[in-house]
C-alpha cells in the first residue's frame, strides 16, 4: 500500500487479509476478480459473486473487495448500500419474498404481507429472532400474469393468498 | 461463417423437423406452475408410445396467455392445451393417437390471439430459445448478413429513419435519429447498450423477449453496432430475471461459436462482442445516464444532459442505448424492408407495441398490437374484461411514471401522442387494469412510495419532494388531510415535475396528477373540514397549471 494509508487503516487491512486467508470463499472470490482482470468497473459483478458466496456482504468482505480492486472503501460501501439487491445483514434460514409490483399489489399482495407480519411479528425486510425466516419484498419479479407472486427460497409460486403463504411458512417451521 | 453455412444450418434444421411438434412453454410464468414437470412427462409419454420419430417436444418461450399456464400447443393440429399438469400431460400424447385428452383445451382462435399482430413476439413461443439453430431456421441472422454485405452503415441508418421506429423504452425518441447521431459522433471507440433493466412494476415484456427469443435482440444489437461503428455491446439485465440472464448467456455463447458474434462476423471486417451486465435492483438505472454509470460499476445516479450519451456516454465514448423491444424490432425491419414496417401503425407511431396485460382482468399475459389500436379492444375484447362481473374503472399505463386512464377514455387509440394527451405515457408497456374495488388514492400513494424509495437522492426536488408528497397522500388516505393539504400536494407535484434532474423525478407526480384529474372526487371524499377555512393563513390556492 502507498504511504497515504494511515496506521490504523493498515492494521485493519491486515486483519481483513488474515481473516481472508483462513476462508476458502475469499479465494474463490479472488479468482472471480482475476477473471475480470481486477477491473474497477466490474465492482457490481464482483459484489454479486460475493453475495452469492457469503449470503450477505459483511464489512470485512467489502474491505477485501476494496483492497483488491484498489478502490476506496467508501466507493465500495456506497455501491453496496445504493442497490437494493445487496444485503448487509445475514438472512434467515428461509426467505419469503413477496412481489409488490403493481399487478400483485392490485390483487392483494399487501394482505399477504400483513398476514405474515401479524403471525410472525416481523415487518418486510426483517428476520425473525430465531433466524428462521426473512420476509422481503420485491419491486416486481415480472410474473405479473400470475399475480400475486411469492418467492419461497427461490421458487416462484403463482396466485398466492395469505393462507397459502402462512401454510408454506408453517411447513418450514416443522422441518 | 458465410451465407451458405447459414442456409446449410437452416436446411438441416428444417429437414430434421418431425411431423408433429408439441410446443411447451418454458418461460418464467409457466415455469412457476411446473411446466418443467409437464415437459418431462410429455417427453416420457412420447418415448413410452414409441413416437420419437414422429413427435418432437420443444421447450419454447412465452406463448402469451400467462394466466392459463402451463400452455402446450400442438402443430399442425393447431390445438392449444391450457393449465396442463404433470398428471394430464400424457393424455395429450394419447390424444394424438385418437384418445381423449384430459387436459383443458384453449381456443387458439379467440380474440386474445386473433387480434395480435406479431413482429417482436413473432418467434416467441415458436423457437427454442436455448438452440440457435431453431432461430436460424426461421431466417435468423439473415438480416445481419444482408446488412453487412449489401449495405453501408449510412444506408442502415437511413433505412432506420425511413421505417419510423421510435424507442420502445417509453419516451418514444426516433430510433433512426439516435443511430444517426451516434454514427456521426467522432471517436474510435463506441458502445451499444441494450437496456433490459425493466424496472416498471407490472411490465414483463422485456423479460419475455429475452427468455423467448434472445437471438433477435443480439442480431438487432449487431446491426445497430454496424450502423454506428461500435465494436462492444453490453446488455444491462435486472438481477430479478435469472432465467433471462441464463438464456442470454447461452445465446451469446452459441452465437460466438458460430462466428455470429466476435471478430470478422460473416467474413467481413466487422467485429462485435456482447457482454452481460447484471443490475442490482435500482429503478433509477433504467434512466440512460444512470444505467451507464452502473455499467461502469458506480452508484446508479443520473447526470445532467447534455452531453448526451450519443456524444459522451459510457467511459466518455459515444454510446447508443436502446431498449430490448427496440432491438428486437430491428432484424424484422431489415428482413422485410423499411416500407413494410412503416405501413403498420399510425402516422406518427409506426409498428407494433407489446403490452403486458395484468391486474383485474380475465386474460393476463402478453399482447402485441399495431400502434393506434383502441384501449377498449385490448382490454375488453382481448383481455376479456374484468373477472367476476366487475366493472373496469381505469387502466394504468407507464408504471410509476405513467397515469391512470379512466374507463370513459377507453376508446383512446394507443400511441405516444394520444396517451400523452391524457396525462399518461406509453411507457415500456405495462398495462394494469383496475376494477371498482381499487382505491385510486391508495394507488397514487403506492406509486409515490415506490418513487420515494427509488429516488437516488442526487437532486433535492425528487429526494425531498417525493417524501413530502407521500406524506400528504398518506394523510389523505388516513382521513387526516384538509383541502389545504390537497392544494399543497398539487403545488408540489408541479414543482417536482418541473425541477427534477432526471425522468424519475420529472414523472414521479404523474400517477398522482392523473388520478387527481380523473378521480378527484375520491380524494375530496377523504378530506376533513378545515377549521380555518380553505384558503386562510396564506395557503396556496390550487393553481391553473396544477389542474392541467
Amino acid at each position: 500500500m502507498n504511504a497515504s494509508v494511515s496506521r490504523p487503516q493498515k492494521k485493519r487491512i491486515q486483519a481483513v487479509l488474515n481473516h481472508a486467508s483462513g476462508d476458502k470463499r475469499f479465494k474463490i472470490l479472488e479468482v472471480h476478480m482475476k477473471k475480470h482482470q481486477f477491473r474497477q468497473d466490474a465492482l457490481i459483478e464482483i459484489l454479486h459473486k460475493a453475495q452469492e458466496l457469503f449470503g450477505y456482504l459483511e464489512d470485512d468482505l467489502l474491505l477485501f473487495v476494496s483492497f483488491k480492486l484498489k478502490l476506496p472503501p467508501s466507493r465500495v460501501y456506497g455501491v453496496a448500500t445504493f442497490y437494493h439487491f445487496f444485503q448487509l445483514k445475514p438472512q434467515g434460514e428461509h426467505t419469503c419474498v413477496v412481489c409488490m409490483g403493481t399487478a400483485c399489489y392490485v390483487k392483494g399482495a399487501d394482505k399477504i404481507i400483513d398476514a405474515i407480519t401479524q403471525k410472525h411479528k416481523i415487518r418486510a425486510g426483517e428476520t425473525t429472532a430465531d433466524n428462521k425466516l426473512s420476509l422481503l419484498t420485491a419491486r416486481c419479479i415480472g410474473a405479473c400474469g400470475i399475480a400475486p407472486a411469492v418467492v419461497y427460497d427461490g421458487t416462484v409460486t403463482p396466485r398466492a393468498t395469505p393462507e397459502s403463504a402462512l401454510e408454506q411458512i408453517n411447513k418450514w417451521g416443522q422441518k | 461463417m458465410i451465407l451458405n453455412d447459414l442456409t446449410f444450418i437452416k436446411d438441416k434444421e428444417l429437414a430434421a423437423r418431425k411431423k408433429i411438434v408439441l410446443r411447451c412453454c418454458m418461460a418464467a410464468g409457466c415455469m412457476s406452475t411446473d411446466s418443467k414437470g409437464v415437459k418431462e412427462q410429455l417427453d416420457k409419454a412420447v418415448a413410452d408410445a414409441g413416437l420419437q420419430n414422429e413427435v418432437e417436444v420443444r421447450g419454447v418461450g412465452c406463448m402469451k396467455l400467462c394466466c392459463d399456464g402451463p400452455l402446450v400447443a400442438v402443430d399442425p393440429q393447431d390445438a392449444l392445451y391450457v393449465k396442463v399438469t404433470a398428471e394430464t400431460a400424457p393424455s395429450i400424447i394419447a390424444a394424438l393417437k385418437g384418445g381423449k385428452a384430459t387436459a383443458d383445451q384453449g381456443d387458439p382462435k379467440s380474440a386474445f390471439f386473433a387480434k395480435q399482430f406479431s413482429i417482436v413476439l413473432a418467434n416467441s413461443g415458436i423457437v427454442d430459445p436455448e438452440r440457435i439453430e431453431s432461430y436460424i431456421a426461421l431466417d435468423g441472422y439473415q438480416a445481419l448478413h444482408e446488412v453487412l454485405h449489401e449495405m453501408t452503415p449510412k444506408d442502415v441508418v437511413e433505412a432506420m429513419v425511413k421505417c419510423g421506429l421510435r424507442g420502445r423504452g417509453g419516451a418514444g425518441f426516433p430510433t433512426g435519429l439516435k443511430w444517426g447521431t451516434v454514427a456521426k459522433s467522432p471517436g474510435a471507440k463506441k458502445y451499444v447498450i441494450c437496456n433490459a433493466d425493466e424496472g416498471d412494476p407490472g411490465a414483463f415484456m422485456d423479460r419475455s423477449v429475452l427468455e423467448s427469443d434472445p437471438h433477435s435482440v443480439l442480431e438487432g444489437m449487431a446491426i445497430a453496432a454496424y450502423a454506428v461503428g461500435a465494436d462492444q455491446g453490453f446488455i444491462y439485465v435486472r438481477a430479478e430475471y435469472p432465467l433471462a440472464i441464463a438464456r442470454l448467456q447461452i445465446a451469446i455463447k452459441q452465437a460466438k461459436q458460430l462466428g455470429l458474434l466476435g471478430a470478422g462476423i460473416f467474413e467481413s471486417p466487422f467485429n462485435f462482442n456482447i457482454d452481460i451486465r447484471i443490475g442490482a435492483g435500482a429503478f433509477v438505472c433504467g434512466e440512460e445516464t444512470a444505467l451507464m454509470s452502473s455499467v461502469e460499476g458506480k452508484r446508479g445516479t443520473p447526470r445532467p444532459r447534455p452531453p448526451f450519451p450519443a456524444e459522451s456516454g459510457l467511459f466518455g465514448c459515444p454510446t447508443l442505448l436502446n431498449n430490448v423491444e427496440t432491438f428486437a424490432n430491428v432484424p424484422a425491419i431489415y428482413r422485410k424492408g423499411a416500407d413494410w414496417f412503416a405501413a403498420i401503425g399510425t402516422e406518427k407511431s409506426k409498428g407494433t407495441k407489446v403490452f403486458a396485460l395484468a391486474g383485474k382482468i380475465k386474460n393476463t399475459g402478453l399482447i402485441e398490437v399495431p400502434m393506434g389500436t383502441p384501449l377498449r379492444t385490448i382490454v375488453e375484447e382481448m383481455g376479456g374484461g374484468a373477472p367476476d362481473g366487475g366493472r373496469i374503472k381505469a387502466v394504468q399505463t407507464g408504471g410509476p411514471s405513467g397515469g391512470c386512464i379512466p374507463s370513459q377514455h377507453l376508446d383512446t387509440p394507443v400511441d405516444y401522442e394520444s396517451l400523452g394527451k391524457l396525462g399518461s405515457i406509453m411507457g415500456s408497456g405495462g398495462m394494469i387494469v383496475m376494477d371498482d374495488s381499487t382505491n385510486m388514492v391508495e394507488i397514487a400513494r403506492f406509486f409515490m412510495e415506490f418513487c420515494m424509495d427509488e429516488s437516488c437522492g442526487k437532486c433535492i426536488p425528487c429526494r425531498a419532494g417525493t417524501v413530502q408528497m407521500h406524506h400528504i397522500l398518506d394523510k389523505i388516505a388516513n382521513r387526516q388531510a384538509t383541502a389545504r393539504d390537497l392544494a399543497k400536494l398539487e403545488e408540489l407535484c408541479d414543482m417536482v415535475r418541473n425541477t427534477s434532474l432526471c425522468g424519475l423525478g420529472q414523472t414521479a407526480p404523474n400517477p398522482t396528477m392523473s388520478t387527481l384529474r380523473f378521480f378527484r372526487n375520491e380524494y375530496e371524499a377523504l378530506l376533513q373540514p378545515d377549521p380555518f377555512g380553505p384558503h386562510a393563513n396564506g395557503a396556496a390556492k390550487p393553481t391553473e397549471t396544477a389542474k392541467k
